[in-house]
């Protein structure tokens, strides 16, 4: 009887997890400006969770050194209320101090100097998962969670492993993870997240009309989804670029070890350094043998 | 399949000494024309009155026989007699083939070629099982059997090449019979005399094969064979030597033997006890766990015992530790079998005769540096701590490996970035980012500056304004109808769909067939002996033929359906291109290298 009765609340009941991109670089330069966007967001989150009053929504901050829970609609509205000021004025607050809290953290930090650094994707994803699996843990009814990243600035290489396990950890608990890009440009981990977890992946071209957006394509529940002609990827290049010359190849030696890709036979594998010991016989060394 | 022409003998009985002739066989029939004229053993056999072939094992000077039996339960049939061995095999693979044809069964086709015959003889012996295993393969799997009629009997692929690389579905069906293959023949029980009873006389027969056995079970014979033969004794009396020393051993006339090896130094040399074993077995003491008092556990046994003992040739073995004559028990000549058997012995030495297969063994076992006596004490000692060490005290040993370090994943991830960002055709118009030269506090202090913005101004109201919202909504409808246009879904699907269903049947042939005679041509490279080079050519002669097929698809399908299947045979041709501009580099290199005039 339980499960039956879980099985209704699920279907129409969301859990939105939205992460969104708070790196100071991005938004100095950006096209629309962060007081706008913000603006869009808390319409955004509101509209959430006057779609289904048993909704929740959380939103977690990723700075460039830290990341934080900024809102979660759980502790705004316990009696069920919703109030767009009243999650203005936490949501703003929050971020303030998230932000404040971002600049010290990131003044100590002198890896973070350069103008380009990467908001911490890797971390807001990851805090995300533990908030999802802490609402599966906590009940025998719980929403049907999804993650949706709001991200400006381009990714961060460096946290391409830890990213890639989040999505696969996404995938394995079924959390589709939608991403809707605010900046200049393609993110690659995105568009691999949403293909891998079957999310969205959204570039919109008129930033001003952000909220539009994310109302038209991020708002229903993922049971409604299944009636809707959401917007595809236009195609996500799954060729592998070679290690030694980044080139995109079809074809091409594979280290045995560690699985790096190389475009030409290479003695040693420069990613992990393991010797490929086998001899490969001198053509021009070898007696005439064709008579 | 054409026709084959060969001298042989006919016989009409095991004994008969055979009639000189020349044997013809083509598809249907075989003849047989007797060299006189005279005799009336002619024969015109028609094929499909054949029902099986034998053939013996050449051994010694046994002749080569092929008997083909018109049923193969009465045991009727022709018997014909070949001057060597490898006549008769080309004559059996004929009449295999001609045989499976007639009965439905394509059996392989045993390397024929004579230029590979080389290399291939000796590396595949296929056991009737193995044969059977594979025809019904091809029976379960018809486009298996399609490849194998297109490649094999095309004379593409050898028979042995087409299955090397399908060891997988042979093993599926070998594991549900016994995997064990015979092994290497033990020389312990082979030597055997035979007596005839009526007078002393004692024979022993010994073949290039029993050789082989004793070179590889007993060093020293191979040691005293190289040393003695040609310039001391005769193969012959060499021989004659050993059997006589195994004769004595066998008899236990322990008197006798020492007499004997006290006239005879040769023939001492085999009634000792094998030094090279001696020296080989203390080597392996040495290894052994330190902890363990061989000698100790020695007395454990009963064996050395009076009255206990294996049971060996009728009579009980005990140990006789008084003579310095070789005892060999039967337990040490299993370990010794064993230990042969183990190191596995070069299959290619040819069993030609017995000084090369000596020198043969020789070569393969090379001495073990012997290690000076520090250091083996040393060693003894470092393995005595660690058969001793209370392992739950101890740090785990660190297995080595090379440690797996990503030097800097910036370095790929970036070009990885631009590539996705090259795929989705740049769309990035309009919205350069602007140059950011911020400092980290200024950036941050303009973030701030935007928060208490938000905070003085309030939300502005409409949060969007209907002219862009209606904006929004056109863009992203024309993206999806566009994306339901260009039916990303499944493109492949649509694209075959619209082929009509016999070039679909076709080009999915050409398909399999590419995808095979690749993996043979990828496989060959390097090119290192003829073999390969051979394969190399004809799996490229066939490859342009293919290719000049799918020209001739593309170039005669219809205008409606050109695009689509020019599309079809793109990767196709890629993939050909591809392989044949590799054999173009390759013998250019080859050829401005070595000058070579053939390009190899």
């Amino acid at each position: 009887m339980t499960s039956a009765h879980s099985k209704l609340y699920s279907d129409d009941v969301s859990l939105v997890v939205v992460v969104v991109d708070t790196n100071p670089f991005f938004w100095a330069a950006a096209a629309l400006p962060f007081a706008d966007f913000f603006a869009n967001l808390v319409h955004f989150v509101n509209s959430l969770l006057l779609l289904n009053h048993l909704n929740r929504v959380v939103v977690i901050a990723a700075g460039v050194s830290s990341c934080a829970y900024i809102f979660d609609s759980n502790d705004a509205s316990p009696s069920g209320g919703v109030g767009v000021m009243a999650t203005f004025d936490k949501a703003s607050r929050k971020v303030e101090e998230f932000i404040a809290q971002d600049a010290r953290a990131t003044a100590g930090n002198s890896s973070v100097a350069s103008a380009n650094a990467a908001s911490l994707l890797s971390g807001a994803l990851s805090l995300a998962l533990c908030y999802i699996q802490r609402i599966f843990r906590s009940g025998t009814r719980h929403p049907q969670p999804r993650i949706l990243c709001l991200q400006g600035s381009p990714d961060g290489p460096e946290q391409y492993v830890a990213v890639m396990n989040s999505i696969f950890s996404a995938q394995r608990s079924m959390v589709p993870i939608d991403s809707c890009i605010v900046g200049t440009q393609d993110s690659a981990f995105l568009q691999q997240a949403s293909y891998i977890t079957g999310g969205v992946y959204l570039k919109p071209q008129e930033l001003n009309g952000l909220f539009q957006y994310l109302a038209a394509v991020f708002a229903t529940d993922l049971h409604s989804r299944t009636f809707l002609r959401l917007p595809k990827t236009l195609g996500v290049d799954f060729r592998a670029s070679c290690f030694c010359h980044k080139k995109t190849i079809d074809m091409g030696y594979v280290c045995s070890v560690c699985l790096s890709i190389f475009c030409k036979n290479q003695k040693k594998c420069s990613t992990c350094g393991s010797e490929f010991s086998r001899v490969m016989p001198d053509l021009n060394s070898m007696p005439d043998q064709s008579k | 399949m054409g026709s084959m022409t060969i001298g042989a003998k006919y016989k009409t009985t095991l004994k008969d000494p055979g009639t000189p002739g020349v044997l013809r066989m083509n598809d249907d029939r075989l003849t047989f024309t007797p060299n006189d004229p005279r005799s009336a053993m002619k024969l015109n056999v028609d094929f499909r009155s054949i029902k099986g072939h034998k053939f013996n094992k050449v051994d010694g000077n046994k002749p080569a026989l092929l008997n083909l039996s018109k049923d193969s339960d009465k045991g009727g049939g022709y018997m014909f007699e070949f001057d060597n061995v490898g006549n008769r095999d080309l004559c059996r693979d004929f009449v295999a083939r001609v045989l499976g044809k007639h009965q439905g069964v394509v059996p392989p086709r045993p390397t024929a070629a004579p230029e590979n015959s080389v290399a291939s003889a000796g590396l595949e012996q296929l056991s009737a099982a193995e044969v059977e295993r594979r025809v019904k393969l091809l029976r379960e799997d018809s486009e298996l059997q399609k490849l194998h009629k297109k490649f094999v009997l095309g004379n593409i692929l050898q028979e042995s090449e087409f299955w090397a690389t399908r060891k997988n579905l042979l093993d599926d069906q070998a594991n549900k019979a016994s995997k064990q293959r015979p092994g290497f023949k033990t020389a312990m029980s082979d030597v055997r005399p035979s007596a005839d009873g009526r007078t002393n006389k004692v024979t022993f027969n010994l073949t290039t094969e029993m050789i082989h056995q004793i070179f590889a079970e007993k060093p020293a014979v191979r040691r005293a064979f190289l040393d003695f033969v040609p310039k001391k004794l005769t193969d012959k009396e060499f021989w004659t030597k050993y059997c006589r020393a195994e004769y004595l051993l066998r008899t236990k006339n322990t008197a006798a033997a020492t007499a004997e090896a006290a006239e005879d130094e040769e023939l001492a040399v085999f009634l000792k006890n094998d030094d090279i074993l001696a020296k080989e077995a203390k080597l392996k003491i040495k290894q052994v766990d330190p902890t363990l008092d061989m000698e100790a556990d020695a007395g454990d046994d009963y064996i050395h015992l009076p009255d206990h003992g294996i049971l060996r040739d009728g009579s009980k073995e005990t140990l006789d530790t008084d003579s310095e004559l070789a005892k060999r028990t039967l337990s040490q000549d299993l370990n010794r079998h064993a230990a042969v058997v183990l190191e596995g012995i070069a299959s290619d030495v040819e069993l030609t005769d017995a000084k090369s297969v000596a020198e043969a063994l020789a070569r393969s076992k090379k001495e073990p540096p012997s290690t000076s006596v520090d250091d083996s004490s040393h060693e003894r000692l470092v393995k005595v701590a660690r058969m001793t060490e209370i392992e739950d005290l101890q740090a785990p040993r660190s297995v080595p490996y090379a440690p797996l370090c990503i030097k800097d994943p910036r370095e790929y991830f970036d070009s990885q970035q631009a590539n996705a960002l090259r795929s989705l055709g740049g769309s990035n118009d309009g919205r350069k980012a602007r140059s950011c030269s911020l400092s980290t506090e200024e950036a941050f202090h303009h973030l701030t500056d935007q928060i208490s913005s938000i905070k003085v101004n309030k939300l502005n109201y409409p949060v969007i304004q209907s002219d862009m919202a209606l904006k929004v909504l056109n863009e992203l409808n024309e993206g999806i109808s566009r994306s339901r246009r260009l039916n990303l879904k499944n493109p492949q699907e649509g694209l075959l769909g619209r082929v009509p269903q016999h070039t679909q049947d076709e080009l999915m042939d050409h398909w399999t067939a590419i995808q095979e005679l690749l993996r043979h041509f990828w496989s060959s490279y390097p090119i290192t002996n003829a073999v390969l080079y051979n394969k190399v050519q004809r799996v490229k002669d066939a490859m342009t033929q293919i290719y000049q097929k799918l020209q001739a698809i593309k170039e005669s399908a219809q205008p409606d359906v050109r695009h689509e299947i020019s599309r079809l045979v793109k990767p196709m041709t890629q993939a050909l291109d591809a392989a044949f501009s590799h054999d173009l580099e390759q013998q250019q290199k080859s050829a401005k290298a070595g000058n070579k005039p053939n390009g190899f």
